[in-house]
């Protein structure tokens, strides 16, 4: 069989009529509304996909109620390569990780050297709580609720010598309870120390908790360092010894990558680390970006612990 | 071959389609961009590898008929590249050009990935048997030789982008160097061509 097809096998619909045939002046207006039309709606959808965030204006990273990231992201989203180096590692393999008792000592350039336990410091020293934005140097940050208590507490009452310019702080080394330690990734134990004037300023605090619980085992439990204005690294967690020296310590990422880790790692958006900007971060919990602040939004409390220093340099 | 070929083809479109499932679960982690981009460029080097084995897979277990799959792996790994470039253009650059051709010029580790990914937009385009015919196989083989500076390109941008733990890259690396040193072998021992004229096939 065959199908041939003829002129009446086009349906009336797909034809067009005379008279719109003939009124050529008709089409070339409508045309032309089309070309105003299209533009327009074009904008308008640019306009509403504001919703999905598509071109939204960048926030600073530090805005009045800033809601706080999540418990759950702050204890599943770390860098804590002592149980691994994915992020989801330490929430999963450091609960066996024994944090009662545990002790730090503190020694060197002090009149009063002592080894203190955990729960003895929680009692000495009143628990303040402490809501921080974290800024990884990787350029993803959170606001997290610490609680804990000023370094500077504690220092005083070791009462630093006067040549004592710098603090060392080591975490725990031991492989058993820290599986990521079998690993050479970095130089074990982590290392990491801050200038005496950093560690005795009133917004570096030793944590013990966070959300108003214990701190848990993935983010630093006992008992950790919290210097908001530097990258996370800095924060040291974990911490076994805490030692007063007068020469600038090596710290554990400097060893590992001195060009792309400094001693002082203060966050500075026009300092980028460099393999990657750091002028953006995105936090967690949030799909756009933020402007990354000098000393992470924390400039006029710290600002002058820096004055007349080449922060570039000194990154 | 060409009864498998489908179900190869929506094998290899899961790791894309699980993307807005997980999405919808909401089980992309704390960090889904980072997630969505990491995933999409393992997938891109990941096609990329398995394009460059179907050579060495189809002597060595002398199957021929791989041969009919290689260009549908190779498209793949185009588009994983495609879609991880648009996460990162949109994600991290708003689609910015200006801010995405400064990144590119400023970092070795966008300027390799991008790099390696532009490199095989003229390999998706010819990979049709129209473009074969057209170009001629010597020319067309010329051009498809850029896979290899590709892959190493792409190894390369995910070195430069882990912090210090370079295992996971160095798998890739291992992989690939693998499948080069298998061929340098085969031009050497088996075919016993000169090593430059194996690597210019139009001087053949």
């Amino acid at each position: 069989m065959m199908i041939i097809r003829n002129k009446e096998d086009i349906p009336s619909s797909e034809i067009t009529e005379e008279k719109v045939y003939l009124d050529r002046r008709a089409f070339f207006k409508k045309a032309a509304s089309l070309g105003l039309i299209v533009p327009g709606m074009a904008a308008k959808l640019v306009q509403a996909s504001g919703i999905f965030g598509l071109f939204p204006p960048l926030k600073p990273a530090a805005m009045p109620h800033d809601p706080l990231t999540s418990f759950h992201d702050i204890t599943h989203y770390n860098n804590f390569y002592e149980f691994g180096t994915n992020k989801s590692d330490p929430s999963k393999y450091s609960g066996a990780l024994s944090t009662n008792p545990w002790q730090v000592k503190i020694d060197g350039l002090v009149r009063r050297p002592g080894v203190y336990s955990v729960n003895d410091l929680i009692h000495k020293y009143p628990q303040q709580d402490r809501v921080y934005r974290l800024r990884c140097v990787e350029a993803w940050s959170m606001v997290i609720p610490w609680s804990g208590f000023p370094l500077g507490s504690l220092l005083k009452q070791a009462d630093p010598l006067g040549h004592a310019h710098f603090v060392e702080f080591w975490t725990l080394y031991d492989p058993k309870q820290m599986p990521g330690q079998r690993v050479p990734v970095l130089d074990w134990p982590y290392r990491e120390g801050l200038r005496l004037d950093e560690a005795m300023h009133p917004l570096t605090i030793l944590a013990t908790g966070l959300y108003g619980k214990p701190l848990p085992n993935q983010d630093g439990a006992p008992i950790r360092l919290v210097v908001p204005w530097k990258y996370g690294f800095k924060s040291i967690k974990s911490i076994v010894r805490i030692r007063l020296v007068e020469h600038m310590p090596q710290t554990s990422w400097q060893m590992a990558a001195p060009d792309e880790y400094g001693f002082y790692s203060n966050v500075n958006p026009k300092v980028n680390h460099p393999r990657w900007s750091q002028a953006t971060e995105r936090r967690i919990g949030e799909w756009g970006l933020r402007r990354t602040l000098l000393f992470n939004g924390y400039a006029n409390q710290v600002g002058s612990l820096y004055s007349g220093m080449n922060l570039r340099k000194n990154f | 071959m060409s009864r498998i070929k489908p179900l190869v083809f929506l094998v290899c479109l899961l790791p894309f389609l699980r993307l807005p499932l997980y999405g919808y679960l909401g089980s992309l982690g704390p960090d889904p961009v980072a997630f969505l981009i990491h995933s999409t460029g393992i997938w891109s080097l990941v096609f990329l590898l398995i394009t460059l084995s179907v050579t060495p897979a189809r002597r060595i277990f002398r199957y021929p008929q791989l041969l009919l799959l290689r260009r549908m792996f190779g498209q793949y790994a185009f588009f994983y590249g495609v879609i991880h470039f648009l996460l990162y253009a949109y994600f991290d650059q708003y689609f910015s050009l200006t801010a995405i051709w400064r990144d590119i010029l400023d970092r070795p580790f966008i300027m390799t990935g991008f790099t390696g990914l532009a490199l095989l937009l003229p390999l998706s385009c010819t990979s049709t048997n129209k473009w074969m015919k057209r170009l001629g196989i010597a020319r067309w083989r010329y051009i498809h030789w850029l896979i290899y500076p590709s892959a190493i390109l792409s190894v390369v941008h995910f070195w430069l982008e882990v912090k210090r733990d370079i295992r996971e890259p160095l798998v890739y690396a291992a992989l690939l160097g693998v499948l080069l040193i298998y061929r340098l072998a085969y031009m050497f021992y088996v075919k016993k061509a000169s090593f430059l004229m194996s690597l210019w096939p139009k001087s053949r």
